[in-house]
């Protein structure tokens, strides 16, 4: 496209998350300075027969209380449940005004766009495993579908079908700001609000929006999600020990723990948070996307595009390897991820790897799917305004193979300007935003 | 930061109307419909039961020896999206690995994969012996579930499902080691992928991008979602090529369909260099987001989708007279299609009924996640052969839309084409396409 570019400096001027540890950024941050776990039995569903028995809900969540106006989201997947109020609480921040016709914020909502790592919502489980049960003829092997059509016509809601599209998180804060800008969901695996993050930057810097509403939102505690990772033995089965099952890179580690919940940023052009006075709460600098082409099932043994994709975000931040003060690892717990992470850290920070302190904040939120790598983002924001990183809990029994400082189960004040997140998917989707502390410069 | 232009050095298309893009360019040029009775399940008890289903293919022969143990893991959905990039890639000129590992002359970590994918839904059946084993007095148990009924659902199950798995399965095939994304906004989601990889190769960060979309629609699920929505028409079962009537007074609903859409991006210098045939360049790329809180259907002003088209032609930099075709959204749902009509001509001013609107979805039906990357196949199409084949089923216009919706054939040079289309999540696209013969369109 013959288009002048402009380039554009991107601040992230609000911040909203739901998840494990808390509804709000400051009561999810001091659990995590305190080495908290949001760990414990799985109370969504009954899954005490399952081969992992417990997970990281969101407890005593009601996103009725973030709008005026309920009822137009009532059909809400929980996933949308959880991105409202992470969206209310960023708009908030950031003083973009939500839920009327005639804002009187300033922004022009042509260029206020929404960027989502979404995921899909649930199955609606008793009509979805109740039709099948009705419907199949287990001697023949086959399914009446007559009996299947009818069950399903008369127990199926139109609308908590529709809701169960991975679109439908971005409708909702579509609907609650009015924004009219670029807006799109994307859905790589584990690494979608990463790579959601890093194109909305994108777009902020190719002058095609001044805001964008970028994060992820997602809950696959589920009985049809928890039977896919069980299968797959992706999560660990510690059931006598949900709280410290999240263990990453320990020598221990036996899977990941499945969470949910949703993370919002702000991301603004460093023009338009000026002219409005926004408070600048750090600078996105970098971002890297590649994949591993590799196999569906695991990760490069290299890391070839974990590599990749750390190293073009350095290339985009126009930083060398000694500027990063901290990394926040994909750390999911899993034999595999931690080794080749860690692996792929080596390669490219060489001999200064061991001296950058790198931990896994899933150790206590578990792992946030779709929402993980903006949730984790949001911890890099914190890590910098506060010179604390936070701990990878739970690492006890460390593995003799892993040998980076993964700053084990204590917080650590030190000074942070720059911090870089890490977010790796299934099917070999990896994504890394690197952030920096705002300065005038 | 680099503002390459770009352009599309390949096609590849699996359709209603056939495994190809010659299938599907001259079945629209002889009017056929894509369209007819569902096959893929018995639709006793749907109120629609019409469906576009692609005809029979051998997944084997588009998947390299080496990787066919793989076509286990392969939903619908996925086997379509690794049939048409087969088709795209070969026709670029380019040779992948998954093409021919001897002769590569691509660099893996320069290409890119973009893709639109649906929510996949499981295959009923496959699941159904786990549930039935499941049960305590005819009822689904979670316990027996949880113990014995997860045991019997094969061991990498989820992978199947996951949207991402398109562009997974077919960047290892083809070694495609550039940025990856999936795009899940149902219908828009093409038409943004194929923005999305334009913009990553315009600022310089992939040479080269496999873009476009792919969905299998037809399943028990997805299917009886849409009755329940009533987005199908439920009135035309026993004529199905009259069916899905777009822009038409008698439209009584859309219909839903599978396919796959695939286009190789490339950077213009990097298409020149290596003497790729250049088909078209995307000119113009706008996406905004429908407002409306009865998110079952498009606003009825069409302002999310105005605006898309606003942006797309200011980002193309021409005229609302430059345009000589616009293939529409139009599914044949009549207030989605009024609003869509109201969008196109609030954009484009008086010029509005001037361009020929071209309308697929009567032949190929509603393909959802593909649909967009087929309409700009089939656009791509008609800017080279200088030929728009006539809308189907849009015998008399429905009150309120003034669009040129082409009736007969036209046989007409085409200088700039506009796509668009729309989700009932919100999210609409608009892509401005400019023809490439030679640079002689100024």
């Amino acid at each position: 496209m013959a288009e002048k570019e402009t380039t554009e400096r991107v601040v992230i001027t609000g911040m909203g998350i739901v998840c494990p540890l808390g509804h709000d950024v400051e009561t999810v941050w001091q659990a995590m300075v305190a080495g908290k776990s949001g760990v414990a039995k799985t109370t969504i569903f009954d899954a005490s027969t399952f081969p992992t028995t417990f997970s990281a809900e969101v407890k005593d969540y009601d996103f009725a209380k973030y709008t005026k106006n309920p009822q137009l989201h009532k059909h809400s997947n929980r996933g949308s449940g959880f991105a409202i109020g992470a969206a209310v609480q960023a708009c908030k921040q950031a003083g973009i005004d939500i839920e009327t016709g005639e804002p009187t914020d300033g922004i022009d909502r042509s260029r206020l766009g929404i960027y989502l790592g979404a995921g899909e919502g649930s199955v609606d489980n008793d009509v979805f495993f109740g039709a099948i049960v009705e419907a199949w003829d287990t001697d023949k092997s086959e399914m009446d579908w007559g009996r299947w059509t009818e069950v399903a016509l008369s127990r199926m809601s139109p609308m908590r079908e529709l809701e169960q599209e991975p679109n439908m998180p971005a409708a909702h804060i579509a609907m609650l700001t009015g924004a009219r800008g670029p807006t799109r969901s994307c859905l790589t695996a584990c690494a979608a609000s990463t790579q959601a993050v890093g194109e909305a930057m994108m777009i902020i810097r190719r002058g095609k929006a001044d805001i964008m509403i970028a994060g992820g939102a997602h809950s696959m505690i589920h009985p049809l999600g928890l039977t896919g990772f069980n299968r797959l033995t992706a999560l660990s089965t510690r059931n006598d020990s949900p709280e410290t099952a999240s263990r990453p890179f320990s020598a221990g580690r036996d899977g990941f723990i499945l969470g949910e919940g949703a993370a919002m940023l702000i991301l603004e052009s460093l023009g338009s948070a000026k002219k409005r006075g926004a408070e600048i709460l750090a600078e996105l600098i970098g971002y890297g996307s590649s994949s591993d082409a590799f196999r569906v099932t695991d990760m490069h043994e290299q890391g070839r595009g974990a590599i990749q994709a750390i190293t073009a975000a350095l290339a985009d931040a126009g930083i060398s390897e000694r500027q990063v003060d901290y990394i926040n690892t994909h750390g999911t717990s899993t034999t595999e991820n931690d080794s080749i992470e860690t692996r792929a850290i080596k390669a490219v920070f060489k001999e200064e790897a061991k001296n950058i302190p790198a931990s896994s904040v899933k150790s206590m939120f578990g792992h946030l799917i779709g929402a993980a790598g903006a949730a984790e983002l949001i911890t890099c924001v914190l890590a910098i305004r506060d010179n604390i990183v936070p701990p990878t809990m739970n690492l006890n029994d460390p593995d003799p193979e892993l040998d980076l400082d993964y700053v084990p189960n204590e917080p650590r004040k030190m000074q942070v300007d720059v911090a870089m997140n890490e977010s790796f998917g299934f099917g070999g989707q990896n994504n890394v935003v690197i952030i920096k502390r705002y300065e005038e410069k | 930061m680099g503002s390459a232009r770009v352009v599309i050095t390949g096609l590849g298309a699996i359709s209603p109307l056939g495994l190809t893009v010659g299938d599907m360019w001259g079945g629209l040029c002889a009017g056929r419909c894509g369209i007819g009775q569902i096959t893929a399940f018995d639709p006793v008890g749907f109120s629609c039961k019409l469906a576009g289903q692609v005809p029979d293919y051998k997944i084997r022969q588009y998947v390299p020896k080496s990787y066919r143990k793989a076509i286990k893991l392969m939903s619908r959905d996925i086997q379509l999206a690794v049939i048409a990039a087969n088709e795209a890639l070969t026709s670029s000129g380019l040779v992948t690995k998954g093409l021919d590992p001897e002769k590569v002359n691509v660099d893996p970590a320069r290409m890119a994969i973009n893709l639109g994918a649906g929510l996949i839904s499981c295959d009923l059946v496959e699941l159904a012996p786990a549930v039935a084993a499941s049960t305590t007095d005819g009822k689904f148990d979670i316990h027996k579930w949880g113990k014995d009924g997860l045991e019997l659902v094969t061991p990498l199950w989820l992978l199947k499902y996951l949207p991402n798995m398109l562009a997974c399965h077919i960047g290892i095939i083809h070694d495609i080691q550039g940025p990856s994304n999936t795009i899940t906004c149902a219908e828009a989601a093409a038409h943004l992928a194929i923005g999305e990889a334009t913009q990553i190769i315009a600022r310089g960060d992939t040479d080269i991008a496999l873009a476009g979309g792919a969905e299998a629609k037809v399943n028990p699920i997805i299917m009886i979602r849409q009755c329940l929505l009533k987005r199908a028409t439920s009135e035309n079962n026993s004529s199905p090529a009259t069916a899905c009537r777009p822009f038409d007074a008698d439209a009584k609903g859309s219909v839903f369909g599978e396919g796959a859409g695939m286009l190789v991006l490339e950077n213009l210098e990097n298409a020149r260099r290596r003497g790729a045939k250049i088909y078209a360049e995307v000119v113009g790329v706008g996406h905004s987001n429908n407002i409306n809180p009865a998110y079952e259907c498009l606003e009825p002003d069409g302002y999310g989708l105005q605006i898309a088209i606003e942006k797309a032609m200011a980002n193309a930099r021409i005229q609302p007279e430059d345009l000589d075709l616009i293939v529409p959204h139009g599914t044949g749902i009549a207030a989605d299609d009024l609003a869509e009509a109201k969008a196109i001509e609030a954009a484009l001013g008086e010029a509005a009924t001037k361009p020929a609107v071209w309308p697929t979805k009567s032949m190929l039906s509603n393909t959802g996640a593909a649909s967009g990357a087929i309409d700009v196949v089939a656009a791509v199409c008609a800017m080279t052969e200088s030929k728009i084949p006539a809308a189907k089923n849009c015998d008399r216009k429905a009150d309120g839309c003034n669009l040129n919706i082409v009736k007969e054939p036209e046989q007409k040079k085409i200088c700039y084409t506009l796509c668009c289309s729309y989700t009932y999540g919100g999210q609409t696209a608009a892509l401005v396409l400019k023809n490439f013969d030679g640079e002689m369109v100024s």
